[in-house]
């Protein structure tokens, strides 16, 4: 009564070559990633101690610290995080919850998407010409960092207007029911409920602004600078600039220092990764409903 | 006292006609009773009084609502009608906030910061909705996670806590075990001597039970209103009403 066809047996092999072939995909995904760390790990690990993160580079970056660069880095986020999360949170949020359904919002949106698909060099000449040359920022932090803000924008308002839509719609019903505003609404049943998520979207930004190159290299961005930054309108060194110079630009450069770079710049990305998965998993075990 | 009185109401979604020829008059302190097959226009109506259509674009509303002598619809400040008005949904929506924060969340809209004002308005609308005595022990646990029954006491207490003059149930005992609709329908009966209520129901034994007067809404028509004794004896104007209430179809 159950004997096997040839059918059945046919569609067995079939599924048994499908799910390894599938299966054997799925490694090969994971290979390069696992070969980028260990190498990192493996020629960048002997480089990495206190005294590399904590100071200056020195004999033209050739021995010495990255403290410059990491620092840079740091700022750069900063304040791209100060510019972009305010800025891309009210955008969602007006998305999300105020706009209409018509043409204009429908073009923001396609805007949005737009936005998120220019090529970052695209993003540094447009802060070249818009923060450094027009507002007359020079280069410097805050230029870099605003052509960073606007890159990363996309990323903080689909997050955001992802985890406002999350947010089931009977619930601000029974809020306007009860005659709250949309802002009442808002403010004390939706953005607790999405700040999660929000939070999430801000982490996976600040991976993505701590990588990029091209956007800061005209903007503020320098190869080499001997004191630190004062202040938002002088230049900074960055380490996703570092690890090119150091990889490319310096003769004589020791074979381990530029995978030590990479090594911290990549931990960096890593962490906040972890950060944000953490979170949001954090989030699944608390679903409120 | 005429509490609500609604006259030549039309409503409609874009092109389509939810709603028309609906008039009548609500008496205060009176149950009002809404039965009606699904797509009767039932829920339509109750998002007309309380001025809903203005978060739907799509939503019409033609005719005439007057709650207090007031046309609603030249009302500017619609948060101030619809804090007069306590609705309550098919499904219980307890808000992913505490207990006490549930019901403590109308009076804080209204500007209530009063912590002590506010604990006593939350034990007497939770008794009033005959939840107290259930959840006193946890007011800070997760308003969301209790069991249906108990949320859709919670939205009742939340819809009291507004203090209402009108308290509109849709389909309550929807997603409820009929040992809590039993209990529900007591709390609506000691209700009647301080609110006027509209109670839509799928269940016209339900309206049979609570309603002093009853509209039967069919097909986007409001077929017939009667005192809704006169409903169940065959006291009818309409056959249509008399075949959907011995229950011959619907």
């Amino acid at each position: 009564m159950f004997e096997a066809t040839r059918l059945n047996r046919k569609n067995e092999t079939r599924q048994k070559l499908f799910r390894l072939g599938l299966g054997a995909m799925t490694g090969l995904l994971i290979l390069p990633v696992v070969l980028i760390l260990s190498t990192l790990i493996y020629k960048g690990a002997p480089v990495i101690s206190f005294e590399f993160l904590f100071t200056g580079p020195t004999k033209g970056m050739t021995a010495g610290g990255i403290f410059p660069a990491l620092l840079g880095t740091v700022l750069l986020v900063m304040v791209a995080l100060i510019a972009s999360v305010p800025l891309g949170i009210a955008a969602a949020i007006y998305l999300s919850e105020y706009a209409s359904d018509n043409w204009f919002t429908r073009a923001i949106n396609l805007a949005i998407i737009n936005l998120a698909g220019v090529p970052s060099i695209v993003h540094a000449l447009f802060g070249v010409g818009a923060f450094v040359i027009f507002f007359k920022f020079g280069t410097s932090i805050l230029a870099a960092s605003l052509t960073l803000a606007i890159m990363t924008l996309p990323v903080v308002i689909v997050a955001t207007r992802e985890s406002l839509q999350a947010v089931p719609m009977a619930f601000r019903e029974a809020c306007w029911n009860m005659g709250a505003t949309r802002w009442q609404t808002i403010r004390r049943v939706v953005l607790p409920n999405a700040v999660t998520g929000i939070l999430t979207g801000v982490i996976l930004e600040v991976s993505r602004t701590a990588g990029e190159t091209a956007p800061i290299m005209f903007t503020g961005a320098a190869f080499f600078l001997p004191l630190l930054p004062q202040g938002v309108f002088d230049q900074t060194m960055a380490l996703s600039l570092h690890l090119f110079v150091v990889s490319t630009q310096v003769p004589g450069m020791p074979e381990n220092l530029p995978f030590g770079v990479a090594l911290v710049l990549i931990s960096m990305v890593l962490l906040m990764n972890s950060l944000s998965i953490a979170l949001r998993m954090y989030l699944r075990g608390k679903k409120k409903w | 006292m005429v509490k609500l009185g609604v006259s030549d109401l039309r409503i409609r979604y874009g092109g389509v006609t939810a709603l028309e020829g609906v008039n009548f008059d609500i008496q205060e302190h009176e149950i009002f009773g809404i039965i009606g097959p699904a797509n009767a226009g039932k829920t339509s109506f109750l998002k007309a009084v309380n001025r809903m259509d203005m978060f739907d674009p799509a939503m019409k509303v033609d005719g005439k609502i007057v709650f207090n002598n007031v046309d609603v619809s030249r009302i500017r400040n619609v948060y101030g009608l619809r804090r007069r008005i306590g609705v309550v949904f098919p499904l219980p929506v307890g808000l992913p906030l505490s207990v006490y924060d549930n019901v403590a969340l109308s009076p804080r809209l209204g500007g209530q910061k009063n912590k002590a004002e506010l604990d006593v308005i939350v034990e007497r609308c939770l008794t009033r909705a005959a939840l107290w005595d259930e959840v006193k022990d946890r007011l800070d646990s997760l308003g969301s996670m209790l069991s249906g029954g108990q949320q859709q006491r919670l939205t009742i207490a939340r819809a009291l806590s507004q203090d209402p003059e009108l308290l509109m149930l849709d389909e309550f005992s929807i997603a409820v075990d009929p040992v809590t609709t039993m209990r529900i329908e007591d709390v609506l009966k000691e209700l009647r001597s301080e609110v006027t209520i509209i109670l839509v129901t799928n269940l016209v034994q339900q309206a049979r039970r609570l309603a002093d007067r009853t509209a039967f809404f069919l097909e986007g028509q409001c077929v017939e209103v009667g005192v809704t004794e006169d409903l169940f004896t065959g006291e009818v104007q309409d056959q249509r009403t008399r075949d959907y209430v011995e229950g011959r179809f619907g």
